[in-house]
């Protein structure tokens, strides 16, 4: 009997898990050798797992409690502070935290509210009394900004927020009340694993190359062209021209391919569930300026794993 | 059709309680955020699951737990006979439903508050016990994709023959003799579901369940195998690069 399993990941081998035939009767051992396996090799876990009994601790996020005992009900890693048990997923969907900065793309426009797509739950709201409108930071918001919400964000426009609050359901409520917040452009979005992005000092990175990340801690990254400090929308005042415009500016060749092979690095790394930051991709950026790679033929099999052995040859 | 030579082999040389074959690959595969592919002997299934996520209708959100959403899709050149199936195919149909009241009661929705979460199935090859595979393939793509379960749901097709039971049909075995497919959560042992077509005489239920719930322990090994195997691979891509022990944890 021939087994296969397409597009393998090559250090796969592992999860591509071949069991010989076997009979009812061979599960006794397994259950010894399993959990000999639980006890001693690692922190993980998996969905039913007892972990401990409910009366000395108590459960967190991913367990929960029944016949008093707490029960994991994620795979992943146990952790534990104080009598406080979890169990947190190795991959997931974003779980936000106020003072998140989320990178996002607008669904719906909605009466005083846009719905924003930002790889949650449920769709993030973004309130119009939470975004900066145009003559004056600090202004009321009239009628006549309700009736023209389209000018400011439309559906299918990215933008970069912060997560201010949250509703009952546990919908997240996001602000852009900061010049650092608001419409994206001049560049594209990767989208990968929340798991990936941790919380940095800066979530903005300007790298060496003339490109600018936003790293959002949902998983969807920014690359764009790099702006200079000076030049940066609303330095001086609040240029809404600028900050809602829908116009890309002009963006050079050279330009052009650091982004695209930004975009690629990113999309490797996250592919091999490499966690990333700034030194990395810059690691292997200047890695892949070396082989003088293509940008587009980066995302091929051999020079992905040429790229992920070089970047950890240099940690 | 003789199920059971007088040497007590079955037609593709197996014995009575031998199950087929697992294979379980959890790559990762596009935009969904947990896929895996299930092989039970020839029968092979493909599942991918994506959410919670904003519900796409608002009149399918409810609002104090998610919305399951299974979809089952029959490649056209699965059986041996080429057939396309309608997608509303009342059989097809019928799998879904089992498929969904089974995950209602596993997954816990009531952590997701007005959100969707989608299963599509995909069934590549088939022979017998495709139930089991998608339920078992279910099971692993739910866990791949963090979403959070009571149990595992371990799924097994049995049957009667000549007083007897009889482990993990194929075709052939389904056509013949009266079988059924159960589901069952390893950590209480209880039964979350029990799909039969034929009829079967009820002094033999007995037997059969029993066997039936040894064999979906076997297989919930296989599965829990997979998956740490899997977790284990990721703990370890993400401690190469980048951050040690002490950044993951906090």
């Amino acid at each position: 009997m021939i087994s296969f399993s397409f597009f393998p990941l090559p250090p796969e081998p592992a999860t591509i898990h071949e069991s010989p035939q076997h009979s009812l009767h061979a599960s006794h051992d397994m259950d010894i050798d399993l959990a000999h396996h639980f006890l001693h090799d690692s922190n993980l876990t998996l969905p039913g797992e007892t972990l401990t009994s409910s009366h000395a601790y108590m459960r967190g996020h991913g367990t929960y409690v029944h016949n008093e005992e707490v029960i994991a009900s994620v795979a992943g890693t146990i952790e534990r502070v104080n009598k406080l048990v979890t169990v947190r997923a190795l991959r997931a969907r974003y779980n936000p935290e106020i003072g998140d900065l989320v990178v996002g793309r607008i669904t719906e426009v909605q009466p005083r509210r846009w719905k924003v797509d930002a790889n949650g739950r449920q769709d993030a709201v973004l309130m119009l009394s939470s975004v900066n409108l145009p003559g004056g930071v600090q202004r009321r918001k009239l009628e006549s900004d309700e009736l023209q919400m389209r000018n400011f964000f439309e559906e299918g426009d990215l933008l970069v927020a912060e997560v201010q609050a949250f509703f009952s359901d546990g919908a997240m409520s996001l602000h852009t009340r900061s010049l650092k917040y608001g419409k994206l452009r001049n560049g594209q979005l990767v989208s990968v694993s929340p798991a990936l992005i941790r919380r940095l000092k800066s979530h903005f990175i300007s790298l060496p190359c003339g490109v600018d990340l936003i790293l959002g801690l949902n998983g969807y990254i920014w690359v764009s062209k790099h702006v200079k400090e000076n030049e940066q929308e609303g330095e001086e005042g609040f240029d809404a021209e600028a900050v809602y415009s829908n116009q890309n500016d002009e963006i050079d060749m050279p330009t052009r391919s650091a982004i695209s092979r930004v975009t690629n690095i990113i999309r490797v790394l996250a592919s091999h569930f490499v966690p990333l930051s700034d030194t990395i991709i810059l690691d292997a950026y200047e890695w892949a300026m070396e082989q003088d790679a293509d940008v587009s033929e980066m995302l091929h099999q051999d020079n992905s794993f040429a790229l992920i052995s070089a970047v950890r040859g240099r940690k | 059709m003789e199920v059971l030579n007088a040497d007590g082999y079955r037609s593709d040389g197996r014995r009575q309680f031998e199950l087929r074959s697992i294979t379980i690959d959890l790559a990762q595969h596009g935009a969904a955020d947990g896929t895996a592919t299930i092989v039970h002997g020839l029968t092979k299934v493909f599942v991918s699951v994506l959410g919670p996520r904003e519900a796409k209708l608002r009149s399918l959100t409810i609002h104090d737990r998610a919305n399951v959403n299974v979809e089952v899709n029959v490649a056209a050149f699965s059986s041996g006979e080429r057939r396309k199936r309608a997608k509303s195919d009342k059989r097809v149909l019928e799998m879904a439903s089992a498929i969904k009241s089974t995950f209602e009661t596993i997954i816990q929705t009531n952590l997701y508050p007005r959100s969707q979460i989608d299963i599509y199935i995909q069934i590549i090859e088939q022979d017998g016990g495709l139930l089991q595979a998608c339920i078992n393939g279910t099971t692993l793509a739910l866990i791949c994709a963090g979403i959070p379960l009571v149990d595992f749901a371990c799924a097994v097709t049995c049957g009667v023959y000549a007083n007897s039971p009889i482990l993990d049909l194929t075709t052939l075995e389904e056509n013949d003799i009266p079988n059924m497919t159960l589901a069952m959560l390893p950590k209480t042992g209880s039964v979350n579901l029990t799909a039969m077509e034929s009829r079967l005489h009820v002094d033999r239920f007995g037997d059969l369940f029993e066997v039936a719930l040894g064999a979906g322990r076997v297989i919930h090994e296989e599965m829990k195998l997979a998956i740490l195997a899997k977790s284990r691979m990721l703990v370890a891509e993400m401690k190469t690069i980048g951050w040690g022990e002490k950044d993951l944890v906090d």
